[in-house]
């Protein structure tokens, strides 16, 4: 198997070179067939590494291919690992990303072809660092793909780069991103003094040894790092201003993979923080907060991309609380589920957008029901999905978290428990608003709606059919003993919980049936106030509704605490203390000495009178300097 | 013979010297400030012959033969001889002054400064 | 003294320096061009061929001592090490594709101008391989003064004015180098300016301090570093393009260089007791010049303020004395010199299309030359040292040390990476995206010629970024040298 492994990310990396060189020569469907062709090769690569994974008596695999540094005592191999994490994400990317492309090919048809062709390129060189994140032996592969990640958000967020509001949204990305990528950087370094070592292996056996306040700060740093990617508090904001890239980049990077790097990670380093308690304790409080402040938001959004981004943030938000309450396994669940059901969801936004015109507001749709009959159904079920029903595959991921959350702390669950009952409602008013009612956008557009082409529609399909049945490989314990097929796969990377359920199985039972019972509330609420088919005068929110539809003007708080005094400093440096300043000093210098010439030029009068007198003072200056000189 | 003190061969030399100084930095004709250089130049040489000769009175005392002391009458003459050629440089320049502009006032005298 | 033509560091020195007299006395522009090509890629070819021959048993091959004044102990030694191999490389690479890039007729009195190149070529390749401190010394003003004319002659607008306070400026700073230099020389005891004897003088630490203290300032001087860095902008302003190239990318490297071949290795008791302040000081410039770096207009000054930056972190790598920030640093000085070069080269192909240096007045570049983007974005990510970048090898390890050296000196220092990301970005966008304005509305896409010459450095800034391993392997041992002799102490 170790031989073909490397072909997995060498694949799209091939795809992007090619589509990247050929950007000018390429037709559009050979860039197309090219860049998705790739992705469907590494994904059936991938299905095989999963069932040799997933066979008996697997035991890791570590394969070195080259040294990338190996000087001045530092030993950092360019190395994958393959275990069952590793191969789990990789079915992941490269199974939801082949749809994403094969996706794409229809929905930027509209493109020139270079411009098709670097779409497919960004989208390639995507896969290949998202793989080389997930595949990584080390720390350091683990950053290569990491910031790789980054770079190609920023690409292609800022992907028509005419809009200058969309290539403000990439570099607030890249820049949110990198602060966080300071974080993970120290905390490589402080593993790399800590214990001599970056890979995984190492590291991870030699946790234990390492002091609890060292384990606690690099596990607070990496979180730093899972923070940017991730989009949580603090530095969640650049994610809903992502939404400026082509939709299915949303769904891909924004919603499906990138952003869950920071949840793999932390799941990777288990082991340093199941040692670290008040880390822990950090990861769950954060996730817990970014998924209630994302919520509230998401329900007075009106953009279709900015409920699913807030949404996203939300998700994500819980799977830090399942994180953080030390439910790893119920956190790459969530992954997993979420991956599906947010990628359905936003792969059906962008059939709606695209059937509109690039409208994005869900208060000009409306009735669309009829008209996308098969975006409509799979919409649909991702709704369902993600607001928690039984038997889709949110309700297991997302009970899990619950679950795992009550047994660290009640308060947890209530707020977890309010987060997802928001959910239900904001998704569902996301539904109605577009797809209920009447139509309320203009005639043209009314005239020109239409399905999207079979190759939109079957990602769609295929998504809406995981989104079903993707829970049904965990199965919680109250069902079925010993039916959670992923806990036991993820045995060997990520341990089980040592916490065991302290609530009995039928209070357990009961809980579930009153949080289904609300989302079901919270769905007729929704259906009561936005199924109509007149809205009547959309009226300015006001008061509170009003700082949720301004998001809690938390971009304006940076905008003053953080951006405004980085540019007065950057001012101030520059033409107060550089410029008057030191160069004033350098300056001054220079002018010192032109200034005490011009003074010293006074001296030569031209009288000679003047000289002697000059000359005669200063000798007998001279003598009575020697006489005392002498005495 | 009573020979005259040293003492009283300085006390000249310095008036003498003196004189010349302040006639140099108060007069503003040229002429007699180069008659004031002339004098400081001849006080040193009284000063240089009084000097050598008391010097070489007190060697002599001692050896017959000596010649120690003589050597600075010796300067005395290249004093004159620089002294007279100075005067001649000296006032052939003060000549050519008069005849272009007219005046032997020094305070006219500024183009150096340019 | 003529005895040893047949050895790399002897044809190194000789050749630009044939070729830039013989420059002076050819009429067309034509002619000086190729003849400035002919001696540069002779001077790579040399280079490479010295690559071939790095081992031990081929010493001979590497080193020259002609005798020069033998009655002041002074002879004219050369060597090629590790450290003296990547940057002459550096050197090499740069000036072949500098003259690549000089379009006929930029320049008036041409063979002059590719003369007193050639001449700075020569002057920086005796600096970074002189063994002997006159020869050092010698070399060091060398490179000063032909690169004096140059941006006297054929500079900006206040070119005077720049290339003036420039000059004056990196002057004093040799003075101190002279002053420094001619003690050391008195203390041999041998009377030799050999770099052996330099090594081996015993110092009192008050005479230690004084001296450590002569050589830093003309080190820092010429880096520069916070901050003694206030003549640099002006000087790559108003300079000439190609002498812009030359001044970030390789003459800056003379500080640092000095730094590890003569400051670190003779004053061990001085950079032990002063390294924490110096560092301290260094990284607070970083941060002060990333900050002003955001505020600039200009895309010269941004690329100027930048590089300021980035020299810092590597000035400070080298006073950490850790293994591996100065294995980083060195790599570094190397990606440096080909990351900025390239970002020049497109400043000034920006510049000399539209005519306009201001980012303000710039947009939309990337709708109307897509290749030009692509080769700046690219040359702007390397600069913000993303992974699989030459940069980030080299950053990533001059961080590790001053993690090792003090966690939150890194954690400071590593403020500079998110600022940078700010400054270069913003210069991204609104040079490049948007709609296209009044100056870029006519603008074209780059010829053959310089995408050859942009691709031969974004091809260095992968081949160094993705198997940095054999360019370690070339300065491994003499960095060891270098930090071995703190291990003891």
């Amino acid at each position: 198997m170790s031989k073909f492994v490397f072909l997995i990310p060498l694949l799209p990396l091939i795809g992007f070179l090619i589509n990247g060189l050929g950007r000018n020569f390429l037709s559009k469907t050979l860039s197309g067939m090219i860049g998705s062709g790739v992705l469907v090769a590494s994904f059936v690569l991938s299905i095989l590494v999963f069932r040799e994974v997933s066979a008996a008596g697997f035991s890791t695999q570590i394969i070195n291919l080259f040294d990338f540094i190996k000087v001045a005592g530092l030993n950092i191999p360019f190395a994958f690992q393959i275990d069952q994490l590793s191969a789990l994400f990789l079915l992941i990317i490269t199974g939801i990303g082949s749809l994403i492309h094969i996706y794409s090919t229809a929905y930027m048809h509209e493109e020139s072809s270079p411009h098709f062709a670097r779409y497919f390129a960004y989208l390639n060189l995507f896969v290949f660092s998202m793989l080389l994140l997930v595949m990584g032996a080390n720390f350091i592969v683990m950053f290569i793909g990491w910031e790789g990640v980054g770079l190609c958000s920023y690409l292609l967020i800022g992907y028509w780069f005419g809009n200058n509001n969309y290539n403000n949204a990439a570099k607030k990305a890249f820049v949110m991103n990198r602060i966080g990528d300071l974080g993970f950087l120290l905390a490589i370094f402080w593993m790399l003094s800590q214990f001599g070592s970056i890979t995984y292996a190492d590291v991870f056996a030699k946790a234990s040894t390492a002091p609890v306040t060292v384990l606690t700060g690099i596990a607070i740093l990496l979180f730093i790092g899972a923070m940017g990617k991730s989009a949580q508090i603090p530095l969640f904001t650049w994610l809903p201003d992502a939404m400026a890239g082509p939709t299915p980049v949303s769904a891909l990077i924004h919603a499906a993979t990138m952003v869950t790097a920071g949840i793999y990670m932390i799941a990777r380093s288990n082991a340093i923080y199941s040692l670290a308690p008040v880390a822990q304790h950090l990861v769950a409080i954060v996730g817990l907060a970014t998924a209630l402040l994302a919520a509230t938001i998401a329900i007075k959004q009106n953009d279709i991309k900015k409920v699913l981004a807030y949404s996203t943030v939300s998700q994500l938000g819980l799977m830090f609380l399942a994180l953080g309450v030390g439910a790893y396994t119920s956190g790459v669940f969530h992954v997993m589920t979420h991956a599906f059901f947010k990628a359905l969801l936003f792969l059906g936004a962008g059939s709606v957008i695209h059937a509109m015109h690039h409208e994005q507001d869900i208060l000009k749709m409306g009735g669309l029901r009829s008209k996308l009959p098969i975006t409509h159904i799979t919409f649909l079920i991702g709704c369902i999905a993600i607001a928690g029903l039984p038997p889709f595959a949110g309700f297991f991921s997302k009970d899990e978290i619950l679950a795992a959350a009550h047994d660290m702390n009640p308060i947890y669950y209530v707020l977890g428990v309010i987060t997802s009952l928001m959910t239900a409602f904001y998704m569902f008013r996301l539904y109605f608003l577009t797809f209920s009612g009447s139509f309320r956008g203009t005639e043209e557009q009314a005239l020109h709606v239409h399905e999207s082409p079979f190759s939109m529609t079957f990602p769609l399909l295929i998504l809406a059919i995981l989104s079903i049945a993707g829970g049904w490989i965990g199965i919680p314990a109250v069902f079925a003993e010993n039916a959670h097929w992923l806990s036991n796969f993820l045995q060997p990377v990520v341990p089980e919980r040592h916490v065991h359920h302290h609530i009995p199985h039928n209070m357990e039972l009961m809980l579930m049936g009153v949080v289904v019972a609300l989302v079901l509330v919270m769905i007729v609420i929704a259906a009561k106030k936005f199924a109509k088919s007149d809205l009547g005068e959309p009226n300015e929110p006001t008061g509170f509704g009003k700082i949720l539809a301004n998001k809690w003007y938390v971009d304006e708080l940076y905008d003053f605490i953080v951006v405004k005094p980085v540019n007065f400093l950057a001012s101030f440096f520059s033409r107060v203390v550089d410029n008057s300043i030191i160069d004033g000093l350098v300056n001054g210098i220079g002018r010192g000495v032109q200034f005490s010439a011009r003074q010293m030029r006074l001296l030569q009068s031209g009288q000679i009178g003047s000289y002697v007198l000059i000359m005669t003072v200063s000798i007998i200056l001279f003598f009575i300097f020697q006489l005392l000189w002498k005495a | 013979m009573p020979i005259i003190p040293v003492n009283y061969y300085i006390f000249l030399a310095v008036a003498l010297f003196a004189i010349g100084i302040v006639g140099v930095l108060t007069r503003r004709n040229a002429i007699i400030i180069f008659m004031c250089i002339e004098l400081m130049l001849n006080a040193v040489n009284i000063l240089l012959v009084a000097f050598s000769k008391m010097h070489h009175v007190a060697a002599y005392a001692l050896d017959k033969t000596t010649t120690v002391g003589t050597e600075a009458q010796l300067f005395v003459f290249f004093i004159m001889v620089v002294a007279a050629a100075e005067v001649t440089v000296g006032l052939a320049i003060i000549v050519m002054l008069y005849r272009n502009i007219h005046s032997v006032d020094i305070n006219f005298l500024n183009r150096l400064k340019h | 003294m003529f005895a040893a033509f047949d050895n790399f560091p002897a044809l190194l020195i000789w050749l630009p320096l044939a070729g830039g007299l013989l420059s002076f006395f050819i009429k067309s522009d034509k002619g000086a061009k190729a003849n400035a090509m002919i001696f540069s890629l002779l001077s790579l070819g040399v280079m490479l061929g010295a690559l071939a021959y790095t081992e031990s048993k081929h010493f001979m091959l590497n080193q020259v001592s002609y005798v020069w004044l033998p009655g002041i102990g002074s002879s004219f030694g050369l060597i090629l090490d590790g450290l003296t191999r990547i940057l002459a490389l550096l050197t090499v690479i740069i000036f072949p594709i500098v003259f690549l890039l000089v379009p006929s007729g930029r320049y008036h009195h041409a063979n002059r101008f590719y003369g007193l190149m050639l001449l700075t070529q020569c002057g920086l390749l005796g600096v970074f391989m002189a063994t002997d401190a006159l020869v050092f010394y010698l070399f060091w003003e060398l490179a000063l003064i032909p690169v004096y004319f140059l941006s006297s002659t054929w500079g900006g607008e206040k070119r005077i004015r720049a290339t003036f306070k420039f000059f004056i400026y990196t002057f004093l700073g040799s003075l101190f180098l002279l002053l420094g230099i001619l003690y050391m020389y008195l203390k041999t005891g041998t009377g030799s300016f050999g770099l052996v004897a330099f090594y081996n003088v015993q110092l009192s630490e008050l005479e230690q301090f004084v001296l450590f203290g002569l050589f830093f300032i003309a080190f820092a001087i010429k880096m520069p570093i916070f901050p003694f860095h206030t003549w640099q902008p002006e000087a790559y302003e108003e300079a000439p393009t190609p002498v812009t190239m030359v001044l970030s990318g390789i003459m800056v490297k003379m500080g640092l260089f000095g730094v590890l071949r003569w400051l670190l290795p003779m004053f061990p008791l001085a950079v032990k007791a002063f390294n924490t302040p110096i560092i301290i000081v260094i990284v607070a410039g970083m941060v002060y010049a990333s900050f002003i770096a955001i505020y600039q207009d200009s895309i010269k000054r941004l690329i100027a303020y930048s590089s300021i930056a980035h020299i810092g972190l590597m000035a400070a790598g080298a006073f950490t004395l850790k293994d591996s920030a100065i294995h980083g640093m060195t790599l570094q000085m190397f990606s440096h010199g080909i990351n900025i070069v390239a970002l020049w080269i497109v400043a000034d192909l920006v510049e000399r299309q539209t005519g306009v240096t201001r980012i303000s007045q710039l947009g939309g570049i990337a709708k109307k030359a897509p290749t030009l983007t692509i080769f700046l974005v690219i040359a702007a990510f390397a600069n913000i040292a993303l992974p699989l970048t030459n940069a980030f090898v080299g950053e990533l390890m001059i961080f590790n040390g001053l993690f090792q050296f003090k966690p939150w000196i890194a954690a400071l220092a590593g403020l500079s990476i998110i600022l940078s990301a700010v400054y270069t970005l913003n210069m991204v966008k609104n040079v490049f995206y948007g709609e296209t304005v009044a100056a870029t509305a006519g603008f074209s896409d780059i010829n053959k010629v310089q995408v050859l010459a942009l691709g031969i450095l974004t091809a260095l800034i992968f081949v160094v970024g993705v198997y940095p391993d054999p360019f370690f392997k070339l300065i491994h041992e003499t960095v060891g040298l270098i930090v071995n002799k703190y291990v003891t102490i």
